[in-house]
């Protein structure tokens, strides 16, 4: 969610019961405002908080010209000071798909992993690294998962360009409320993967502007969002069932809207057997 | 018809708006002919489209106007949306002479409904007001939200107040003694706000007896079959000889698992739904599955092992389950009442408690160090699904009377006798509660490390992610916000079928023997011609005897 509108979101999003103590919401008005101008960030979004075994990370997102661009990811313990993750590569995405269990809290925390394929151990060993993975690897690892699969907006919140860099739509006056109760009006904010598979009647109705990425509609497994109505029908509130604790808000006809995650940082792997 | 330009010179159009190239620019220049020009320039621009009636002068007029109203930035680039912006919004306007209905969204339904909770209710008298400000089982909602809010957890203060008038009708309208708000269940289609209450003594008797009606009348019907059976087994197949295993029966009304009574609604303003008491078998079988609340109690559950009720059921074993696993007080807090005769100790252990007036609270900083200054509040249950065991295999004396005819069929069929199953007594500190793993049952933090002065001690549950208990001074509570699943690292393996019954029981003479080999047939051939060839030999004989019989009696 944007920092600017950190207070009314976290009123929206609270239904879930989760949310922040009047000490963190107050002193991240200010030290997000602090992270923009250190970093000369254009937007600086909260993403959540992941709770570990003995305390928690909270995340904030800064954004540069492009919107899609890759997103540097900083942490805090307390919400004061924050420290900038190392980009994310592909490698450390496996590594931490393999972990189990909680978050410890602890940045500096290391895991041991036990190799399933002998072949892959011996490579390790070759190389001279021994299998350990850094907290810090699999919180920034989880991040970008849980952006991946489901870090969603609006349809025509953004537009693309024809330089190919992606902005605000300033012309985005909000989802009407048949609209917004339908997943097909909320797209994943990441690199489309079913975008070309579209046969050529449904690619003739989109618009290249706005319609460039993946829509929720064809989501496996189908129902892993819920959408609800809340506060008297007046706020739309998705959740993912599939990374339990990611929760987004719209307010239909308003420009309003935003996710957050607040949670264990675990995928729902039981999903399937759950619906 | 060409009404635009370019212009070609020959046309009469050509050269109205470039200056020094007008057909009579040559000639001495006539101020009325500029005016002539921009004259016809405006008709063109007057003229209404044939299609919508605008005019080209009128929508430039009110483009402009509304670009100089709002001054957006950068209005080049969004000239074509604040055009069509315009057209839209002209459109509404002339177009239709039908009024549009008012559009009545649900979302004004359900305003009324919200609204309804603030309006008091009409019967209500000075008497009432008097009650209210007494005694009230109502409990202050707000400022256990506001102690949990210091942790992050809670809702949001709108949604609280609305509980709360809530939680004040369902008072109103049921003979309840103690009430609090449980926590909040999240559901696939609507949500679930749960209300643990306890009603007045002797006010849900009528409930039971319907029950106990029923369940004699269940007995009744399988004696009588059972003897029709008996009398038709020669004609019959063979009868199934399986026996289901005995159904343990639930835990009275306001003992054990079912202490409480816990009612739901989906929203605060719909109305408040009773939940149905937990039976010990729906406990154990929702320990086997894992599935998601769709917020309608009718739903059925679909799972295997198949799940004995619909959604209400299962909602009501996982709200038992929670409590009975999650739900704390700081030690002291409660005490056990002096009973004077305690040899009457039955194996459950004891079950009541009261509150201690003389509970000296102790320190935030002591509450968060250590987990032994909390304790567990509610029963545990058991494995069997009851927080007191109760050994299925004793008969009540009825039993024993109408099983008189069977007890020869029985004696071989007795399963082994159960092992009591004990569990931790009431009140036993947290320290003991074993973790996940090396993860710890319970993570505990101060609500703020900056002002430990008024610091909140609060708990988080990991075996139950969603368990929130805070304690500050006297004040304490306990809250459940979430999905209403158990944390497992591992991931949920569904039960498999039980294997297949065998139909008859194996013995020789239905089991199959191999066929015999060659040589085994033509031994046992030369065998029987050999028994064949003495049996004959003897017969002869026989013969010869019987026939010097018969020649000797002559």
């Amino acid at each position: 969610m944007e920092a600017s509108s950190l207070p009314a979101a976290l009123e929206l999003v609270s239904g879930g019961g989760a949310g922040l103590s009047p000490e963190k919401r107050a002193v991240l008005g200010s030290s997000l405002l602090l992270l923009q101008r250190d970093y000369r960030f254009e937007r600086v979004w909260f993403w959540g908080c992941i709770q570990g075994v003995c305390g928690a990370y909270y995340i904030a997102e800064g954004l540069g010209p492009d919107r899609a661009a890759p997103r540097s990811r900083l942490y805090s313990l307390n919400c004061v000071e924050w420290n900038l993750l190392p980009p994310v590569t592909e490698e450390m995405v496996t590594q931490a798909g393999r972990l189990k269990g909680r978050f410890q809290g602890d940045p500096s925390f290391e895991y041991e992993y036990t190799e399933r394929n002998a072949e892959d151990a011996e490579r390790l060993f070759e190389d001279g690294k021994e299998p350990m993975i850094k907290e810090e690897a699999r919180l920034v690892a989880t991040i970008e998962q849980i952006d991946r699969a489901v870090g969603i907006i609006p349809r025509g919140a953004f537009v693309k360009t024809p330089l190919g860099s992606v902005s605000e739509n300033r012309n985005f006056e909000g989802l009407s409320l048949m609209e917004a109760k339908r997943l097909s009006s909320y797209f994943h904010f990441t690199e489309p993967v079913n975008l070309k598979n579209k046969t050529l009647l449904e690619k003739a109705d989109l618009d290249p502007s706005t319609d460039f990425l993946d829509s929720l509609e064809h989501d496996i497994p189908q129902g892993s969002w819920t959408v609800q109505l809340e506060k008297g029908g007046t706020v739309v509130v998705l959740r993912s069932l599939l990374w339990l604790g990611l929760t987004f808000y719209h307010v239909p006809m308003t420009k309003q809207y935003g996710y957050v995650y607040f949670g264990n940082g675990e995928k729902n792997l039981d999903l399937p057997f759950m619906l | 018809e060409r009404g635009h330009g370019p212009y070609q010179p020959h046309e009469p159009g050509y050269g109205l708006y470039q200056p020094g190239y007008g057909p009579y620019d040559d000639q001495i220049p006539d101020p009325k002919s500029r005016m002539l020009a921009i004259q016809n320039a405006k008709a063109y621009l007057l003229k209404s489209s044939t299609t919508s009636g605008l005019n080209l002068y009128d929508h430039l007029a009110n483009m402009l106007t509304k670009i100089l109203d709002e001054q957006p930035t950068n209005a080049v680039d969004i000239i074509e949306n604040i055009s069509k912006d315009v057209k839209w919004a002209r459109f509404q306007k002339k177009m239709d002479t039908l009024r549009d209905e008012h559009e009545i969204l649900p979302t004004f339904e359900a305003a009324e409904k919200r609204k309804a909770l603030f309006l008091k209710a009409n019967g209500e008298g000075d008497e009432e007001l008097e009650e209210e400000i007494g005694e009230t089982p109502l409990p202050n909602v707000m400022e256990t939200a506001f102690y949990f809010e210091q942790a992050g957890i809670g809702l949001s203060k709108d949604e609280s107040y609305h509980i709360f008038l809530a939680l004040k009708k369902l008072i109103s309208v049921q003979p309840i003694q103690t009430c609090r708000f449980w926590g909040k269940i999240l559901g696939l289609e609507m949500n679930y706000i749960i209300a643990e209450v306890q009603y007045h003594e002797g006010e849900e008797e009528e409930e039971t007896e319907e029950e106990e009606v029923t369940e004699e009348g269940g007995k009744g019907e399988g004696e009588v079959e059972d003897e029709e059976e008996e009398k038709e087994k020669e004609d019959e197949p063979p009868k199934s000889t399986y026996k289901p295993p005995p159904v343990i029966p639930k835990e009275e009304n306001g003992t054990g698992a079912n202490k409480y009574v816990y009612f739901v609604c989906n929203e605060p303003g719909k109305p408040w739904v009773k939940l149905p008491p937990v039976t010990p078998a729906q406990i154990v079988c929702a320990r086997k599955i894992k599935k998601f609340f769709t917020g309608r109690l009718d739903a059925p559950v679909v799972s295997f092992p198949p799940f004995p009720g619909n959604e209400a059921n299962y909602l009501r074993a996982q709200i038992a389950r929670i409590s009975a696993g999650t739900q704390i007080s700081p030690i002291g807090f409660y005490q056990f009442a002096e009973e004077e005769d305690e040899e009457e100790e039955v194996d459950g252990g004891r079950d009541t408690y009261e509150e201690n007036p003389d509970f000296q609270p102790l320190s935030v900083a002591e509450m968060v160090d250590s987990l032994s200054t909390w304790v567990h509040n509610v029963q545990s249950i058991l494995k069997q699904g009851r927080c007191v065991w109760l050994n299925p295999l004793q008969k009540t004396d009825e039993e024993e009377e109408n099983e008189e005819e069977e007890k020869a069929e029985e004696p071989d069929e007795l399963p082994q006798e159960l092992q009591q199953e004990i569990g931790p007594p009431l009140l036993t500190p947290l320290s003991e509660d074993e973790g996940i793993q090396n993860i710890p049952a319970w993570t505990a933090q101060p609500s703020t490390n900056l002002i430990p002065q008024y610091a909140v001690a609060v708990l988080q549950s990991n075996r139950w992610p969603g368990a929130y208990a805070f304690a500050s001074g006297k004040k304490f509570d306990n809250i459940y916000f979430g999905w209403g699943h158990k944390y497992s690292p591992e991931n949920h393996a569904p039960a498999l079928p039980p294997p297949v019954q065998a139909e008859y029981p194996s013995g020789p003479e239905i089991t199959e023997t191999r066929d015999p080999t060659v040589e085994e047939e033509l031994a046992f051939k030369a065998a029987r011609e050999e028994a064949l060839a003495t049996a004959e030999e003897e017969e002869e004989e026989d013969e010869e005897s019987a026939e010097e019989d018969e020649e000797d009696d002559d």
